[in-house]
């Protein structure tokens, strides 16, 4: 890829994170939705720590997946106010680095994110974050595919008008695999067991079939949207 | 060839399932009267599959620039819906066989998981149609989607089978098809079954296709009607 598409996707992404930093949505809404999910989840355990250590990464992940959705919809609203899509269209940029752009910065916000639950689950699921190195390199992998898999299915909904509720059906079936995979391999990094390596495999290939797919898509995706 | 020859060879060859499936068949050793269900189960879950096998076809066809015409985007569309029909079908039946076998309706199973999946990625094909207003628009939006769904079935596939396996494995369709286990009578049933099931699939596409070819026949001649209304109107007002 030229030079051209990153530069597009560095200005796009600064864009996206300068909005974030300005307005603060996902600080002061998505994160706290997200620790809120963690309690929620403590409350359908009944507090039981045996479970909850136990379900800790699914339930990290599923967190991760619900505050991802409301990533992506913030993500277009963005640029569904003041007819920012269009001026988005009008710029000539290459509309692979505006997914990669758009897919970037929702990655950003996405390891800060599960950072913050990381966290969270470690103090209210007393779960002792073992095997860090492979935590680490589950969430690049996940949230990689996250993201592209995210920005594709923004589009597509937003381009019609009625992304509350079509988003989440459309996305989280698609996000199935990823959300098996880092659970999985989260689990056996947690438990020393020596399966995190192969379920790596599964979230390398979604985040390669994701941001391939938006690379060739998002153009007549963002067209006729 | 008329829809309607093939409607009836899918009618008779299903009349001609049940009563062999359930008259002269035998029962099996094991699962006694269960097995009947063989004669239903596979060849609707094969029709899903082929259903949404079709619907990515032609989804390739419609964003082939070479290819491009609105046909293909309404037999996606049609193919789609009856595929969504057949796979819930599919999984009530498996349910349904499950129960007694396995003990449990449900099971998370890597081909049950695969399968559910696929039904609400098809569902979501379908909602995201609905939704849409402009027809080529919707069109070329509605084929990205189908093929970037499609793209995650195989990796839903390999992460579920990773993950828990108990579904038997093909016992009928092995290399060779020789399987001394499947008395005659049985096997040609099955083999009729999925051929009427084909052939019923065959029939509802055809249907449903004219069904699609007339909808956007109403809509357009619905707009030309509206629209020499509103002028008939004019004309009133200023004479």
């Amino acid at each position: 890829m030229s030079a051209e598409v990153w530069r597009a996707a560095a200005l796009v992404a600064g864009k996206d994170l300068r909005i974030e930093r300005r307005a603060r949505v996902g600080a002061q809404q998505v994160a706290p939705f997200a620790l809120v999910v963690l309690v929620l989840f403590a409350f359908a355990f009944d507090a039981n720590h045996t479970l909850l250590r136990q379900a800790a990464p699914g339930l990290f992940w599923v967190a991760v997946l619900f505050a991802g959705v409301l990533g992506v919809q913030r993500s277009f609203s963005l640029e569904a106010a003041d007819g920012a899509r269009d001026g988005l269209r009008l710029t000539g940029m290459d509309p692979a680095g505006i997914f990669l752009g758009k897919a970037g910065a929702l990655a950003g916000q996405l390891v800060v994110l599960e950072a913050v639950l990381a966290a969270g689950v470690a103090v209210l699921y007393s779960t002792s974050l073992r095997g860090g190195g492979l935590l680490v390199l589950t969430c690049a992998l996940a949230t990689v595919g996250l993201a592209a898999a995210g920005t594709v299915y923004g589009v597509v909904a937003a381009s019609v008008g009625v992304s509350e509720t079509l988003l989440p059906l459309l996305l989280l079936p698609v996000l199935a695999p990823v959300l098996l995979a880092a659970t999985k391999a989260w689990s056996d990094a947690l438990t020393g067991a020596p399966g995190a390596w192969g379920w790596m495999r599964i979230l390398g290939v979604f985040a390669v079939v994701y941001v391939a797919a938006g690379v060739l898509a998002f153009g007549p995706l963002l067209e006729e949207s | 060839m008329k829809p309607r020859y093939l409607g009836i060879a899918a009618l008779v060859g299903l009349a001609a399932t049940v009563a062999l499936g359930l008259g002269v068949t035998p029962p099996d050793q094991v699962m006694g009267d269960l097995v009947r269900l063989l004669y239903i189960h596979p060849a609707v879950a094969w029709v899903a599959y082929l259903a949404f096998g079709v619907t990515a076809l032609t989804s390739v066809l419609y964003l082939w620039p070479r290819t491009r015409s609105m046909f293909w985007d309404r037999v996606g569309a049609s193919s789609a819906e009856i595929g969504v029909v057949f796979c819930a079908l599919t999984l009530v039946t498996g349910s349904l066989w499950g129960r007694p076998t396995w003990g449990v309706w449900w099971q998370w199973d890597a081909r049950l998981t695969t399968t559910a999946l696929l039904l609400a990625l098809f569902v979501g094909y379908l909602a995201l149609r609905r939704v849409s207003v402009d027809p080529v628009a919707r069109a070329r939006r509605s084929a990205v989607a189908a093929l970037v769904a499609f793209a995650d079935v195989p990796i839903v596939h390999m992460s579920v089978l990773w993950w828990h396996t108990l579904h038997q494995a093909p016992t009928v369709l092995t290399p060779g098809l020789s399987n001394p286990t499947l008395s005659p009578s049985m096997g040609w049933t099955l083999l009729l079954s999925f051929l009427s099931f084909t052939a019923l699939y065959g029939w509802l596409l055809m249907h449903r296709y004219r069904a699609a070819v007339l909808e956007s026949r109403l809509d357009d001649e619905g707009m030309e009607l509206a629209l020499a209304e509103r002028w008939a109107e004019a004309k009133v007002d200023a004479a």
